[in-house]
């Protein structure tokens, strides 16, 4: 039977516990509100964004630390309902990193 | 508002997780799957997770429990005799079992 | 705290995210623009969030200490006693409050994402979505709170709680020994967010200030 990347209850090989915190940066801040509001809005139920980060590719779902997968499974979902399309949010992301300029 | 059970099981009752693939959004954890605990509470009736996370009603309703299992009995092996763990399942997940192994009291 | 993409982000420069990162801006900008959520929506969650901290369950577990009637409230009916404090608990489908004893330890996990009973607590703490506590909290509870300096004899039962499902837990540390003399207010500085996740009892006195 095939265990889900999620379904890590148990599984061996896990270290210590890294006790650090970190200090939640904006875009982190801004993605757990946006997850709220649109849950708080009906847009979208918690189950759903928990399926899509199921339904994720598995190597980027270790990769990628909390808010990231947030925002993956929050993209998934809102494309899966007709509510954004990918090549939107690309074109804005350009726009964006136009205004932000080089890093 | 919590619903009213309408489930199979009451508490006490030895319950068995069921060990079947099941495709979609599953939130019966895969190693507590097969194994045999019992019924610690009730919980109620809600909405189904696995129609939910797909855009459905997440009707019918299913019941929740509060499901204990020895430690030992789920891992082969425990850090300490009396050790639990408990997961929240529904009523679907699990079938009726004989409890072969000795529950335990209640300690406080 | 301002969320416009006009803004400087002067920890992390906003060019400098990682791809993943930089998709929230463009989202939000086309929520928007789509009229899907408004600014205010998303200002009233982060006040929303603001407002949650683990104070809130100290101030829960310190009069459930003192007040032995409050805290068979606590246990019964944990929305209900929440309210009494004027505690908001109302986006949680419902919750349970798991009292540790001298014979009993409980902890809490959720394995499969990171369930965590955010309208009372706050966000949990980084170490708690981890997927070292994910995947060892459920085998080696014993091992966990031994990092956290909680070790337990054997003759403890020590109790994993999975919120796999709707149902949020809140663990009720011990009230520590030698603490009669201390106020609810001095009471509730004792109990920490991680006393109530559950992997470490309350501290045994105050901390330095």
């Amino acid at each position: 039977m095939e265990r889900g990347h999620h379904d890590i209850g148990g599984l061996p090989g896990a270290g210590p516990i890294d006790k650090s915190q970190h200090e939640l940066s904006d875009w982190e801040i801004l993605a757990d509100a946006i997850n709220q509001a649109l849950g708080a809005k009906g847009v979208k139920r918690t189950d759903e964004m928990r399926r899509a980060r199921e339904e994720m590719d598995s190597e980027a779902y270790r990769e990628m630390n909390y808010y990231e997968r947030w925002i993956a499974s929050m993209e998934a979902i809102l494309i899966e309902k007709g509510i954004l399309k990918k090549d939107e949010i690309d074109k804005k992301v350009v726009e964006f990193e136009k205004k932000w300029g080089e890093p | 508002m919590i619903h009213p059970a309408t489930g199979r099981f009451r508490p006490g009752d030895a319950v068995r997780v069921l060990n079947e693939h099941r495709p979609g959004h599953i939130r019966t954890p895969f190693y507590i799957r097969g194994k045999t605990g019992w019924i610690e509470r009730v919980y109620g009736d809600f909405l189904n997770p696995e129609s939910l996370a797909f855009g459905g009603d997440g009707l019918p309703r299913r019941t929740l429990y509060l499901v204990a299992f020895k430690q030992g009995d789920v891992w082969g092996a425990a850090q300490a005799p009396t050790d639990k763990l408990f997961v929240d399942i529904y009523d679907h997940w699990l079938e009726p079992a004989s409890y072969g192994g000795q529950r335990d009291e209640h300690i406080r | 705290m301002s969320t416009s993409g006009d803004d400087h982000d002067h920890e992390h420069p906003r060019n400098e995210l990682s791809a993943q990162a930089k998709r929230i801006y463009a989202i939000r900008d086309l929520l928007l623009e789509k009229g899907v959520i408004s600014e205010k929506d998303i200002q009233d969650q982060i006040e929303y969030q603001e407002a949650r901290s683990p104070a809130n369950g100290a101030k829960l577990v310190a009069r459930a200490w003192v007040d032995p009637a409050f805290k068979a409230r606590l246990i019964a009916d944990p929305k209900a006693a929440c309210a009494e404090l004027g505690i908001d608990a109302t986006a949680l489908n419902e919750f349970v409050v798991l009292e540790n004893t001298k014979k009993v330890r409980h902890m809490v996990v959720c394995t499969l994402c990171s369930c965590y009973p955010r309208p009372i607590l706050g966000r949990p703490p980084d170490w708690y979505k981890s997927f070292n506590y994910r995947q060892r909290s459920v085998n080696d509870p014993r091992g966990v709170m031994r990092e956290f300096g909680l070790v337990l004899p054997d003759d403890v039962e020590v109790r994993v709680h999975d919120s796999t499902a709707d149902m949020r837990y809140l663990v009720l540390p011990l009230r520590p020994k030698g603490t009669g003399g201390l106020s609810e207010v001095e009471l509730a500085r004792l109990v920490t967010r991680d006393s109530m996740i559950g992997v470490m009892d309350a501290l045994p006195k105050l901390p330095e200030t």
